[in-house]
């Protein structure tokens, strides 16, 4: 068993409007002093095994398919529980094909 | 890195500079170096390749286009005419109504909500800075084959990125249509149509004029958003082997384009600009070169004053970028302090970037530093222009001569039913509600009519009913047959659909879709298109107003069908006196208006049945057309009228269905005399329409049509539950209606 988290941002070039919406609430809020805010989404998929080189290829396939939309968001994979035998890199990024 | 300012730029005329990335030819860098006397900095480059790029410059359709304003039949209704954002027309009352239709293609095909989105907010934009408020949108819109698994992924997204964008803007939807054929696979058409409305005296044109006057950059900030869109998206071939180019892509906030356009219309209620463009295609690039052009003067402009997202962009990123909802306007320093004021009030971040000048050159500065010294005009209306080669081809003959005549056609009712059955469950002929629901249709309160109908219809004015109607219509199967006759039939349908709902047809805006004008065979579609449509508007007194062109609508060697996309927009005095499409009377009489010759070639009947594409489109007689309108606006006006359905593809068949289903009542038929059932139901003879009578009406109907030389047969009337067709077939409603509704969702649900 392990966890293999996904994150999916907006590309850095591309606008975030809810970001946007966030950083502008903030002032009014109270809370000073962040010029910039970008939202994402985060996925933790549960796996039945454990996160080996073929399972994380998998997931890396899913997320550009299905999870992200690689024209406008960048992913990345991490495992983040990692198992005992820890032959696994313990977080590895993967950039989106652009 | 050194900043290449113009003075670094004389220093090193022998530099390497990316032109042929960024799409110039050599003779057109050439060009550049001879208009400057020295090769162009890094920034000048950046905005001669992106505003003499083909979507920006129009420089292999220009000489085509020409004939729209020489052939422009004089009307007096033109208030403004081709060259500025759009077109405007005078409906009378004082009012003013602006209208054009933009293509946005290629981002849609590569992301298909954000492409079709930002599409909607293009147009928009456009609109606006006529002066106009916009009131309503409709989007022609053609997929590949509608079980083709990319459809699938393409045309949900493009549907809910125009829902999205359009409803949260709270404009309408009234509008446009769904095609599906297997050329445009690959090459999704996206087109948006917007309607705008004002007083005559507000009409605001894109100059720059009076030295001293700011310039002032409102909207969203700039980021690097589709950075070379138009030279790289809209105007070159998709390359059909290689990794496609994903240049970023343009993401839109519909929230911000609703305080621009709130913002905007408040500067112009208080007279605060002398001149204004919204930034689209080439951003800032063309916005400034545009206006400096149009105008007296020059201009001279601090980019690095330009509000940005992202701090890391270059100045000539700066100067491409398409960053969405985003304005400039041309203020006297009077009235700027007013003008930031109204700004700030609607959140919308506004910045003075320049001043126009006395010189004639467009001067822009980065940190102090000359980065761009241009003749405005040479950068954005004295672009190249290209005579390129075309040649009817050389399979166009062999098209023709395989004529829908040879194909099989139906043996007897039981075999035209099921063929009736057929058409009007594909696709193409098929209810397009599951799309047309997810659009609001409704919104503000004016919509008078909307799809399913002829035409969508506004209300402007809320005292006198004064209304407009917009229809958009193109069959680029008829434009393959005979790229002339096919852009004209796109024309008279449009025109007929306007004068069904019983509006007055008035103007025309156009998008011109084709493939790559590096093919002489496309090339020739294209200028046959164009010469047909202007010797149409000529003789139907609708002249263009303004439009799109769209071309390399194409994967490898294979274009898209030629597909003219053609609006006209028609004005009606009084809404209430709206003619429906749907039979809601039963014992109303159902006349065809209009003569029915065996003509097949193209018709929607060939595509469903034979999967055949041949022949000549149906014939087209332009002055029965303008007497059909006549007919049916007088027959609105005056009563004598109850419904009214235009007669295109799929022919009467497809048309009786509509009016049935949308009234919920059924229809019995009789086949007229001289003519076979088949070609009764399933020709598409151009300048027909069936309409409902009520009884009392008929014989003032017959005398009008009588002493107007307009062939009217009585075919039937409305009764029962069933189109029932004597002697051939009957077909309960209930099955009509599943055959009609269930095909899309099934498709695409």
């Amino acid at each position: 068993m392990a966890r293999v988290v996904v994150d999916v941002m907006l590309k850095p070039e591309i606008l975030d409007p809810q970001g946007q919406a966030v950083q502008r609430a903030l002032p009014r809020l109270g809370f000073d002093g962040i010029s910039d805010v970008r939202q994402g989404k985060r996925f933790e998929l549960e796996l039945d095994g454990p996160a080996d080189e073929a399972a994380l290829a998998r997931v890396r396939e899913l997320a550009e398919t299905f999870l992200a939309n690689t024209v406008i968001e960048d992913f990345t994979v991490r495992v983040e529980n990692g198992p005992a035998s820890g032959n696994e890199p313990a977080a590895e990024t993967v950039q989106a094909a652009s | 890195m050194t900043l290449d300012t113009t003075k670094h730029a004389a220093g090193t005329p022998d530099a390497d500079q990316p032109w042929a990335e960024l799409g110039l030819k050599q003779d057109e860098y050439e060009r550049i170096r001879d208009i400057l006397g020295r090769r162009p900095t890094g920034a000048e480059l950046a905005m001669y390749s992106v505003m003499w790029s083909e979507h920006c410059s129009y420089k292999s359709s220009k000489v085509h286009l020409k004939q729209f304003g020489e052939k422009a039949p004089a009307s007096d209704a033109m208030l403004v005419g081709i060259g500025e954002n759009a077109g405007v027309v005078d409906v009378g009352q004082g009012y003013a109504v602006t209208f054009k239709v933009e293509s946005h293609n290629h981002p849609s095909y590569i992301e298909p909500y954000q492409g079709a989105a930002t599409g909607v907010g293009g147009i928009v934009r456009d609109i606006l800075a006529m002066g106009a408020r916009p009131v309503a949108v409709m989007d022609p819109l053609r997929f590949g084959a509608a079980d083709h698994p990319d459809t699938k992924r393409v045309l949900p997204g493009v549907v809910a990125g125009i829902g999205g964008y359009g409803n949260c803007l709270g404009l309408p939807n009234i509008g446009g249509e769904v095609v599906f054929d297997p050329c445009y696979q690959g090459n999704p058409l996206v087109n948006a149509l917007c309607v705008g409305v004002m007083k005559h005296e507000d009409i605001h044109l894109a100059k720059a004029s009076g030295a001293g006057n700011k310039v002032i950059l409102y909207g969203a900030r700039t980021g690097g958003d589709g950075i070379g869109g138009v030279s790289v998206l809209a105007s070159e071939t998709f390359d059909s082997t290689g990794p496609a180019k994903r240049p970023a892509v343009q993401v839109g906030d519909p929230f911000q384009e609703k305080l621009l356009i709130e913002c905007t219309l408040e500067i112009f209620n208080e007279d605060l600009v002398a001149g204004i463009q919204d930034l689209g295609g080439a951003g800032l690039s063309c916005a400034t070169s545009e206006l400096a052009s149009a105008g007296s003067g020059g201009m001279r402009v601090e980019l690095d004053t330009v509000p940005l997202r992202d701090s890391s962009l270059s100045p000539e990123e700066i100067l491409m970028s398409e960053s969405q909802e985003r304005m400039c306007a041309i203020v006297e320093p009077g009235k700027v302090d007013r003008f930031l004021e109204i700004c700030e009030k609607w959140d919308v971040i506004a910045t003075v970037i320049g001043e126009v000048t006395e010189g004639d050159r467009l001067e822009i500065f980065w940190h102090g530093e000359q980065i761009v010294d241009v003749p405005p005009r040479t950068v954005a209306h004295e672009g190249p222009v290209y005579h390129r080669p075309y040649e009817r081809p050389s399979w166009q003959d062999a098209l023709q001569a395989d004529g829908a005549d040879k194909l099989a056609r139906p043996g007897g009712g039981e075999e035209l039913r099921e063929q009736v059955l057929a058409l009007v469950a594909s696709p193409n002929q098929a209810s397009k509600s599951w799309v047309t629901d997810q659009y609001d249709r409704f919104v503000q309160g004016n919509t008078v009519l909307a799809q399913p109908e002829d035409s969508g219809m506004i209300r402007i004015d809320e005292e006198s009913n004064l209304g407009v109607a917009v229809a958009t219509d193109g069959n680029g199967r008829y434009a393959k047959l005979d790229p002339y006759t096919g852009a004209q039939l796109a024309l008279a349908e449009s025109y007929r659909n306007v004068a069904a709902t019983g509006a007055k047809p008035l103007a025309v805006t156009d998008c011109l879709n084709f493939g790559s004008p590096e093919d002489p065979a496309v090339m020739w579609q294209f200028a046959e298109a164009c010469r047909g449509l202007a010797d149409a508007c000529l003789e139907l007194g609708t002249p263009v107003t303004g439009g799109n062109v769209s071309l390399y609508n194409q994967t490898g060697e294979t274009a898209i069908h030629p597909t003219p996309v053609v609006g006209v927009l028609g004005v009606i005095d009084d809404v209430t006196r709206r003619t429906p499409m749907a039979f809601a009377e039963e014992g109303q009489l159902i006349y065809l208006l209009g003569d029915t010759a065996d003509e097949l070639g193209g018709s929607a009947w060939s595509q469903v049945v034979h999967g055949h594409l041949g022949g000549l489109p149906p014939k087209l007689d332009l002055e029965r057309e303008k007497l059909l309108a006549e007919i049916l606006i007088a027959g609105s006006r005056d009563g004598m009228i109850d419904a009214a359905h235009d007669l295109s593809d799929g022919g009467l068949v497809q048309a009786v269905t509509e009016s049935c289903l949308g009234g919920g009542k059924g229809a019995r038929l009789v086949v007229p005399d001289g003519l076979s059932p088949f070609v009764f139901l399933f020709s598409e003879s151009a300048s027909r329409a069936i309409v409902a009578v009520p009884r009392s009406e008929e014989v003032r109907f017959n005398d009008m049509c009588g002493a107007r030389g307009m062939p009217a047969t009585r075919i039937g009337v409305v009764d029962g539950d069933a189109v029932e067709v004597q002697g051939e077939f009957s077909i309960p409603l209930a099955e009509l209606r599943a055959a009609h509704d269930a095909t899309i969702p099934a498709l695409l649900a």
